[in-house]
């Protein structure tokens, strides 16, 4: 803050008495000006802050903190059985994989991405904030790329830290390491290829409108509906054993796509009806899974291309 | 500051400027058209925002087609729009604005309550945005344009919707922000009175046209008449203009009771103090009548350009 010992230097006011705190005049900058690399970290951090409403009113911080709190709230029941009750229950790995927690709270993952990705995205837009962003040095791709970062990490925050508590409460019940370990991996691979496709999604369906309700509903039923009826579907494809049906719906959710993934690439057992059997599925989940997050990414940049300042 | 040639933007149906060339100094510019004149999309293509279809256009030695970014970080830019988040205190968002142009946190920091300081803003500076009155939020969007010590500021219509004393309030701090901060700053209105009274400069604009550019004492040379007001009879101001032109003086009635007296030399004023004294008529007025900027568009035929 400014103190009264700081005496205004090569401004105008410079002549006038500087006895009154409020009245230094205008002091000029001639600090460092740092360079878009630090720019976008900032940006990217403010952001990421943002996406659990620190920085924002406190009505903002309501929803995410609840959302983090809720799932993380299973993975410690199941870390306490875990650690308390392994002999009687006589378990040897997780009660629950880390492939299968975030189907399992995919609801929770939903209502979080719907919710705050229109709080990112959307905002900048509604309130034309936007604007000031385009008129300061940061290219419209790097603001695009920044934005999706924030919530994609934010995303992966929100998946990853109940994989983190169950990893810790599993060493603690003295599972196997070096199985446990490669597990864990694994399931933080599945998280963040998760939180990119769903945060990518999310964010294209929020850039799309400006009314945040609009946006929330939006992203809801694309990623709520999408889920039931690919899981219906799949219930289905299995009961008829038409499997190579439900194969080829589970790449039509971000959550069985990802699942699908997980189970080829890593061997996890599968949480979906019909996950993808053979290499060339396999292939095709991972080369999908890719494919619709630079899509999401090159969709969002050609949008802001046509944002008016 | 600022040099155009030549510049031209053209839409499909519409062309916003038409062969501009500007050149804009230190000090306070005033940018005056109507709504729709050229004076938003002149400052779009400043900022390298917008590409223009002709021309060239240099801003602080920097080219806008080339040198954008390098452009962006040395001016401010106060948009003519609402650009604040509703959820975010205006302290937060000037210092995050800080950043946004390359300050460190901590400089961001001090610069914001510096900045948020000099606009006015007090202990409101807390609380979300979005609960701002219109003369608060535009102190806000003031405040994240200078946040970054620019050494040029464009000032989109920044007196817009502001009841008259916030309108006030605003102007001297343009004025402050172009005479005592040292900041250059081009400022946009389509209200001429505003422009008058706190800028050095003034450009015209008429349908992205140039119609006139000069500094704003050259418009208000004084007209070498003077603006006398009397009372003490219904048609006191008739009474006097007789006796005036009786007295071999040029007079002709100015309307709402005034009469516009032409100076013939030292002594008119004197004559005119006399002369109302004789008929028993009470002195109200009598000042030089100064040409007012308004005249001037009248004169070029800008009838579209509102006076205040």
């Amino acid at each position: 803050m400014s103190s009264p010992s700081e005496a205004p230097s090569g401004t105008a006011a410079a002549g006038r008495p500087a006895g009154v705190i409020h009245d230094l005049g205008y002091r000029p900058y001639g600090g460092p000006r740092l360079g878009e690399g630090p720019v976008a970290w900032s940006f990217f951090l403010t952001g990421l802050r943002n996406t659990y409403g620190l920085g924002r009113s406190g009505r903002s911080k309501v929803l995410p903190m609840g959302l983090l709190g809720l799932m993380l709230l299973p993975a410690l029941i199941l870390v306490g059985v875990l650690v308390q009750a392994r002999d009687v229950l006589d378990l040897d790995s997780q009660i629950v994989s880390y492939s299968t927690y975030p189907i399992t709270t995919q609801l929770l993952i939903s209502v979080f991405v719907a919710a705050q990705a229109p709080a990112l995205i959307s905002r900048d837009l509604r309130f034309r904030t936007i604007t000031l962003y385009l008129a300061r040095p940061m290219r419209r791709p790097v603001y695009v790329l920044v934005r999706l970062a924030s919530l994609a990490t934010g995303t992966f925050i929100l998946i990853g830290s109940p994989l983190l508590l169950m990893y810790v409460g599993g060493l603690l019940a003295d599972l196997p390491v070096g199985r446990e370990t490669t597990r864990f991996l694994g399931g933080i691979v599945g998280a963040l290829l998760l939180a990119a496709l769903l945060a990518g999604l999310a964010a294209l369906v929020a850039a799309l409108t400006t009314r945040r309700g609009m946006a929330v509903a939006a992203v809801t039923v694309v990623l709520l509906v999408s889920y039931t009826v690919v899981s219906a579907i799949q219930g289905i494809a299995l009961g008829t054993g038409n499997d190579t049906v439900g194969e080829v719906a589970g790449l039509f959710s971000p959550y069985t796509l990802v699942n699908g993934v997980q189970h080829y690439l890593f061997g996890v057992e599968a949480a979906t009806a019909t996950p993808p059997e053979g290499a060339g599925m396999g292939l095709l989940y991972l080369l999908v899974t890719v494919l619709t997050v630079l899509a999401s990414i090159g969709a969002l940049i050609a949008r802001y291309r046509r944002v008016s300042p | 500051m600022i040099e155009t040639a030549g510049l031209t933007k053209r839409y499909p149906s519409v062309t916003a400027l038409d062969d501009l060339d500007v050149t804009v100094g230190e000090g306070v510019t005033g940018l005056v058209g109507a709504n729709g004149a050229g004076k938003s999309t002149l400052i779009k293509i400043l900022l390298g925002l917008v590409d223009a279809t002709s021309g060239t256009a240099r801003v602080l030695e920097h080219d806008v087609a080339t040198e954008g970014a390098a452009i962006r970080a040395l001016v401010g830019y106060m948009p003519e729009h609402d650009c604040l988040p509703a959820d975010v205190s205006a302290s937060d968002f000037v210092v995050h604005m800080g950043q946004m142009s390359g300050l460190p946190y901590a400089s961001a920091r001090e610069r914001a309550a510096d900045v948020l300081r000099h606009v006015g803003l007090a202990e409101e500076r807390y609380r979300p945005m979005g609960g701002y009155s219109t003369g608060m939020k535009q102190r806000a969007k003031l405040a994240q344009s200078l946040v970054h010590d620019p050494r040029l500021v464009l000032l989109d219509e920044p007196t817009n919707g502001l009841d008259p004393s916030s309108r006030d309030d605003m102007l001297a701090l343009v004025q402050k922000v172009g005479h005592e901060f040292g900041i250059a700053v081009l400022v946009t209105s389509h209200l001429l009175g505003e422009l008058e009274r706190v800028s050095d400069h003034v450009v015209v604009l008429d349908s992205g046209r140039l119609l006139r550019s000069s500094a704003t004492t050259e418009f208000l040379h004084a007209t070498g008449s003077l603006v006398v007001e009397v009372q003490g009879q219904p048609d006191a101001e008739r009474l006097l203009g007789q006796a005036l032109v009786a007295a071999g003086l040029t007079a002709r009635p100015a309307g709402g009771g005034q009469i516009e007296v032409v100076v013939k030399d030292e002594h008119t004023p004197d004559v005119v103090r006399d002369l109302t004294a004789d008929l028993g008529l009470g002195l109200v007025r009598m000042q030089e009548r100064h040409q007012r900027i308004e005249d001037v568009f009248r004169e070029g035929g800008a009838g579209s350009v509102l006076p205040v």
